[in-house]
């Protein structure tokens, strides 16, 4: 899974550069919230998401838990990123 | 002088989604109508969210000259509109001394927000090297204030404050304070605001908070604000001056007061607006028993209105009072919502109605108050408070009570 892999690596890139975090630290399993990243640092993340892959993540802070998206673990947004860029919804 | 001076308020004007005039607004909230509708402008195709509380069939070809236009912002339109409004229904008339102590203080969040779009729209996209020549004077947040003044022929204190969705209620209370204090005896004031535009809805767009279908205020199921644009003006008058002279008050301006979170840039916190509502009833003289409506900020993001909720809980405890968010009908209007919502709290001094939060469905046990869903309510209130809790953490509370 090359390409996958590839993507997952841009998305963990992404992740942190905003948790100002080592890349080769986060594993798939690593919450988005013990990297210490608020509301507003999320909304900075899929912003960098959606330029970086050219895709629109649905999302809605008023109501994340209804959001067709995880965005819980680095592995999470990262599954997410994959099924937008097949055409998915998150 | 010692005492401090009462403050009334002898004339209202508006424009907004709902009506453009005052008597169609209040109608229109004492019925729980939604001004909230598909939007209107170039480029909408290119944004996910596309509603909002949007002035329909505005024409400024039919009110202003051509000279005019060229100065006046869609914001400053509204405010021109709203202000000739207030001006005429509190019979207002300015001696060249009286001039001297008059004043306009006005809130904008945004500015010139379309000028500015149109602007950028020019030289960027559109590939154009010139932009119309008087592009900042139209987009400067003062400019609406001074061409209310210039309108009026008032010489005394003018400005323009810029706290976000506090605007208006700051701009308010500072003209309260100088009327109170001696310092002016007339004073305009209100807000303004038009930021429906590509621009103006992208930027929020990114911020996640705008909701895709509706505002719903305390509803479990809220998910986002909705913006709305439009002005509203009041005259604010020395309680003894209008009196003299056989005006008629709509309702007194008794307390108010301004705090600061000190926290979050956009997060609130409860104890800021605790404190904003304390300051603003202590300077009223005003209970909690005393108080019978507050117009809630109720912008209907998630956090907004549960700290909201939580805040007049600890303010009020076991006697609170009815409490309604109007943006569910007429959007938020930024930096000209809190003097919109001032007429909430008229309607409900004077007419004893209260003005429900529209599109209520399910009830939010995160939100423990009364939010007079969906439909309006009789009730005497002798006082009201209308809550403003900007980005920024600035709070500012005003206290209204019935003349």
């Amino acid at each position: 899974m090359g390409a996958s892999s590839d993507t997952d690596q841009r998305v963990i890139a992404i992740l942190a550069a905003q948790a100002l975090h080592d890349p080769a630290g986060l594993t798939r399993r690593t919450s988005i919230e013990s990297l210490g990243i608020d509301s507003m640092g999320l909304a900075e993340i899929l912003f960098a998401i959606e330029e970086e892959f050219d895709i629109a993540v649905p999302f809605n802070a008023n109501t994340p838990e209804a959001g067709a998206i995880d965005l819980s673990t680095v592995g999470t947004v990262c599954d997410a990123v994959r099924r937008l860029l097949d055409g998915h919804p998150a | 002088m010692t005492a401090q001076r009462r403050v009334a308020i002898t004339g209202a004007g508006t424009v907004n989604a709902l009506a453009e005039g005052v008597p169609g607004t209040l109608a229109a909230l004492a019925e729980g109508r939604v001004g909230i509708g598909p939007l209107e402008f170039v480029d909408v195709e290119r944004l996910s969210i596309r509603i909002g509380g949007q002035v329909r069939g505005w024409s400024a070809e039919d009110r202003f000259s051509r000279a005019q236009i060229a100065l006046f912002d869609r914001a400053t339109q509204f405010a021109m509109t709203a202000s000739a409004e207030a001006v005429a229904q509190s019979g207002l008339t300015l001696s060249d001394a009286e001039a001297l102590r008059a004043g306009v203080i006005m809130g904008s969040a945004g500015g010139g927000y379309t000028t500015i779009d149109d602007a950028y729209r020019t030289v960027y996209p559109l590939g154009r090297n010139r932009v119309h020549p008087f592009t900042i004077p139209r987009l400067m947040h003062n400019a609406a204030a001074a061409h209310m003044a210039m309108a009026q022929g008032i010489k005394g204190p003018s400005f323009t404050v810029s706290t976000a969705c506090a605007s208006s209620n700051h701009a308010m209370g500072l003209a309260f304070q100088l009327i109170r204090s001696g310092a002016a005896d007339v004073m305009l004031t209100g807000g303004a605001e038009a930021t429906l535009c590509f621009g103006g809805i992208k930027a929020w767009e990114a911020l996640r908070v705008l909701s895709p279908d509706g505002c719903r205020p305390f509803c479990a199921t809220r998910n986002g604000l909705v913006q709305g644009e439009g002005a509203a003006v009041l005259v604010f008058e020395d309680w003894e001056r209008a009196r003299r002279r056989g005006a008629d008050i709509l309702a007194e301006v008794a307390g108010f007061a301004m705090t600061s979170d000190a926290a979050d840039i956009v997060v609130p916190e409860a104890d800021g607006a605790v404190r904003a509502m304390q300051g603003a009833m202590a300077q009223a003289g005003l209970a909690p028993g005393d108080v019978g409506y507050i117009n809630a900020h109720g912008t209907g993001t998630a956090i907004n209105d549960r700290t909201e909720a939580h805040a007049i809980r600890t303010q009020f405890g076991a006697t609170l009072p009815l409490v309604s968010s109007t943006k569910s009908m007429h959007g938020h209007l930024l930096g000209a919502t809190g003097a919109l919502e001032a007429l909430a709290c008229i309607l409900a001094l004077r007419d004893g109605i209260i003005a429900p939060t529209a599109g209520h469905r399910v009830t939010d046990a995160d939100c423990p108050v009364d939010c007079v869903p969906n439909e309006s309510r009789r009730a005497r209130v002798d006082a009201a408070l209308s809550n403003a809790f900007a980005f920024g953490g600035m709070n500012a509370c005003l206290a209204f009570k019935r003349a």
